[in-house]
C-alpha cells in the first residue's frame, strides 16, 4: 500500500510538469491551430538561463524571476519573427517552422552550453517532505509551484480583460476584432505566456532529470500525451490530463510486469494513440453546442 | 444635417474577382438608412469595406476623417459597431461575457457595469440567460445578444448585416422595433443592410439600391417603398 501511495504521490509530482507543458501546447494550439513541437527545447533554453544565471551568483529566486520574464519576452519574439509571417501558410510550412525552430534552439543550447549533463539545484531540498517519506521536499513544491501557477492563470482568463480578450481573440477571431481587439498581439502574447509557463516546467524538473539539451525530449512527449488525453480545444483538460498521464506512467513501471523504466515512454505514445483512435477530441475537448 | 459617413467610389475585390464597382453613398448623423438588394449584389461586401476586411480602394470618411488602410480593429475605435452577417456569437462564453466584450475598448468600468443593465432592459431574455453559454440561444435571442453586444460599444454608427436572416416573422417585428428605438432614443445612426426590403423600407429614413455592384437608386425610404416601378424591378414585391 506504501508503495502504490508513494508512486501515486510522485506520478502527481511529474504529472505537474506535463500538465504545465501540455498547457502550454494548449495555449499555442488554441491560438494558431498548430502544435509547438519546440515547445520543450524553448523551456530547456529558458532552463540554461536560469542555471546561468545561477552560475554568475544570483540567487535562486531571483532567477527564476528573470528567466521568467525572459521566456516571457523570448515567446513573443518567436511568434513575431518566425510565426506571425507564417500564419496564412499552409500547415506544412508551418511544421517545418516548428522543426527549425526545434534544431535551432537544440543546437545552440548544445553550442553555448554544451551536451554534458549538469546538476541542477533545487529551492526545496530533497529531504522526505513533513517527515513522510512517501514524497520529497522537491516532490511537493513541484505540486506545490504548479498548483499555484494553475490558480493564477485561471484567474488571469476568468476574471480580467485581457484574459477575456484573449479568449475571444482564440476562439472567433473575426469577432473579436470587430469589437475592438487585436487579435495579431493577443496571440504574441499567448507565445509569450506559453513560454514561459513552459520554463517553470523546465526549472521544476531540472533537478529530477538533469540539465541537458535533450532534457525535455520525453517530459515534452508526456505532455502531448497529455494534452491529447484531456482534449487539445481544453486547458483543463491538459491540466487533467497532465496529472492522469504522470499516475498512470509510474503505476505501469511499477505494476505491470516487464514494464519498468524503460517502456514507460512508449506508454506515453500507446496512450496517444488510443485516445486518438477512440476518443479523437480526447476527455474534456470541446463540443461546442450551437444553434443557428 | 451633418454627414456621418462619406463613401466615394468604392471599389472592393476578392482576389481577382471585383465585388464592388464604384459605389458612392452617405449616411447622414442620426439616421437609419438601409442598403437593399439582392443576393451577391454587393451588400455585405460595402460594410466589410467599410471595417477594412476586404480588400478595397476608394474613399470612405467617418465624421470627416479618412478610414482607409486602419485595422479593422482600430475603426471600431471610431465608434463603429458591426454586427457581421452569422451574428458573431463568441457560442462559448457566456451571455455576459459577450456583452463585456462589446466593451472591451471601454475605460470606464462603472459605465460599463451600467450599460450591460440598460441592455438587459432593452431584451429581458439575455437577462434571463446571462450565465449560459450564447452558443445555445435560439436564432433570434442571438440576435438580440449581437445588437446588444454592439451596443457596449456606445456606437455613434451601427452596421447590421442582415439581421433578418433566419428569423421568424414575428421575431423579426420585434428586432426592428428595438433598432427604431435605439435609432431615435440612444441617437445610434445605423446603416442595416437587408434583403428583406419591405421591412427595411418601413423602418428606414433613407434607402440606397445595389445591384452588381453600384448604387442604383437613392432616395428616401417612402418614396422608394411607393414606387411601384422601383419595387418591381429591384426589390421583388
Amino acid at each position: 500500500m506504501e508503495l502504490f501511495t508513494n508512486q501515486v504521490l510522485a506520478g502527481i509530482a511529474t504529472g505537474a510538469i506535463y500538465a504545465c507543458m501540455a498547457l502550454a501546447v494548449v495555449m499555442i494550439y488554441q491560438a494558431i491551430d498548430h502544435l509547438n513541437f519546440a515547445q520543450g527545447e524553448m523551456a530547456m533554453f529558458s532552463t540554461f538561463i536560469s542555471w546561468q544565471l545561477m552560475q554568475w551568483g544570483v540567487p535562486y529566486w531571483a532567477a527564476f524571476v528573470i528567466t521568467l520574464a525572459f521566456s516571457f519576452v523570448g515567446g513573443i519574439a518567436i511568434e513575431r519573427i518566425l510565426f506571425k509571417p507564417l500564419a496564412k501558410a499552409p500547415i506544412l510550412t508551418n511544421v517545418a517552422g516548428f522543426i527549425a525552430l526545434f534544431a535551432i534552439i537544440n543546437s545552440s543550447a548544445g553550442l553555448i552550453w554544451d551536451f554534458t549533463i549538469k546538476q541542477y539545484p533545487t529551492p526545496f531540498g530533497s529531504a522526505p517532505f513533513l517527515g513522510s517519506q512517501l514524497i520529497s521536499t522537491h516532490q511537493a513544491g513541484m505540486i506545490g509551484v504548479t498548483v499555484l501557477l494553475l490558480l493564477g492563470l485561471y484567474f488571469f482568463f476568468q476574471y480580467t480583460r485581457i484574459g477575456l480578450a484573449m479568449r475571444a481573440a482564440a476562439s472567433v477571431p473575426e469577432s473579436a476584432r470587430l469589437v475592438g481587439i487585436n487579435t495579431s498581439w493577443m496571440i504574441a502574447l499567448g507565445w509569450g505566456m506559453a513560454s514561459a509557463i513552459g520554463s517553470i516546467a523546465g526549472m521544476l524538473i531540472a533537478p529530477v532529470v538533469f540539465l541537458e539539451p535533450n532534457m525535455m525530449g520525453g517530459v515534452l512527449i508526456y505532455g502531448f500525451a497529455a494534452a491529447v488525453l484531456g482534449g487539445l480545444t481544453s486547458p483543463f483538460g491538459a491540466v487533467v490530463g497532465g496529472f492522469l498521464v504522470g499516475v498512470f506512467e509510474n503505476l505501469a513501471g511499477t505494476y505491470i510486469p516487464g514494464v519498468g523504466n524503460e517502456l514507460k515512454l512508449p506508454i506515453a505514445l500507446a496512450l496517444i494513440i488510443s485516445v486518438l483512435v477512440v476518443k479523437p477530441a480526447g476527455l474534456f475537448g470541446r463540443h461546442i453546442v450551437k444553434r443557428v | 444635417m451633418t454627414t456621418l459617413l462619406n463613401v466615394k467610389d468604392l471599389r472592393a475585390y476578392y482576389g481577382q474577382v471585383q465585388a464592388l464597382h464604384g459605389l458612392s453613398f452617405s449616411l447622414n448623423e442620426g439616421s437609419l438608412t438601409t442598403l437593399l438588394g439582392a443576393n451577391g449584389a454587393g451588400k455585405t461586401t460595402t460594410l466589410r469595406a467599410i471595417c477594412n476586411m476586404v480588400r478595397s480602394t476608394g474613399g470612405i470618411e467617418f465624421d470627416g476623417k479618412p478610414l482607409n488602410n486602419r485595422s479593422t480593429e482600430s475603426i471600431v475605435r471610431f465608434g463603429i459597431a458591426h454586427v457581421p452577417q452569422g451574428r458573431g456569437t463568441f457560442t462559448n462564453m457566456t451571455v455576459e461575457e459577450n456583452l463585456q466584450l462589446g466593451a472591451i475598448t471601454r475605460k470606464d468600468s462603472a459605465g460599463i457595469v451600467s450599460d450591460i443593465e440598460r441592455m438587459y432592459a432593452h431584451f429581458p431574455v439575455l437577462k434571463q440567460r446571462h450565465t449560459q453559454q450564447a452558443g445555445t440561444l435560439s436564432g433570434g435571442e442571438q440576435q438580440m445578444l449581437a445588437v446588444a453586444r454592439a451596443l457596449m460599444l456606445r456606437p455613434r454608427l451601427m452596421l447590421l448585416d442582415e439581421p433578418s436572416f433566419g428569423l421568424a416573422p414575428l421575431v423579426v417585428r420585434d428586432l426592428f422595433g428595438i433598432l427604431g428605438k435605439i435609432n431615435r432614443e440612444d441617437k445610434v445612426s445605423i446603416l442595416v443592410v437587408e434583403q428583406n426590403a419591405q421591412l427595411a423600407l418601413e423602418l428606414a429614413d433613407q434607402a440606397y439600391v445595389i445591384e452588381t455592384g453600384r448604387i442604383v437608386m437613392s432616395g428616401n425610404a417612402k418614396d422608394i417603398a411607393n414606387n411601384e416601378e422601383i419595387r418591381k424591378s429591384y426589390l421583388g414585391y
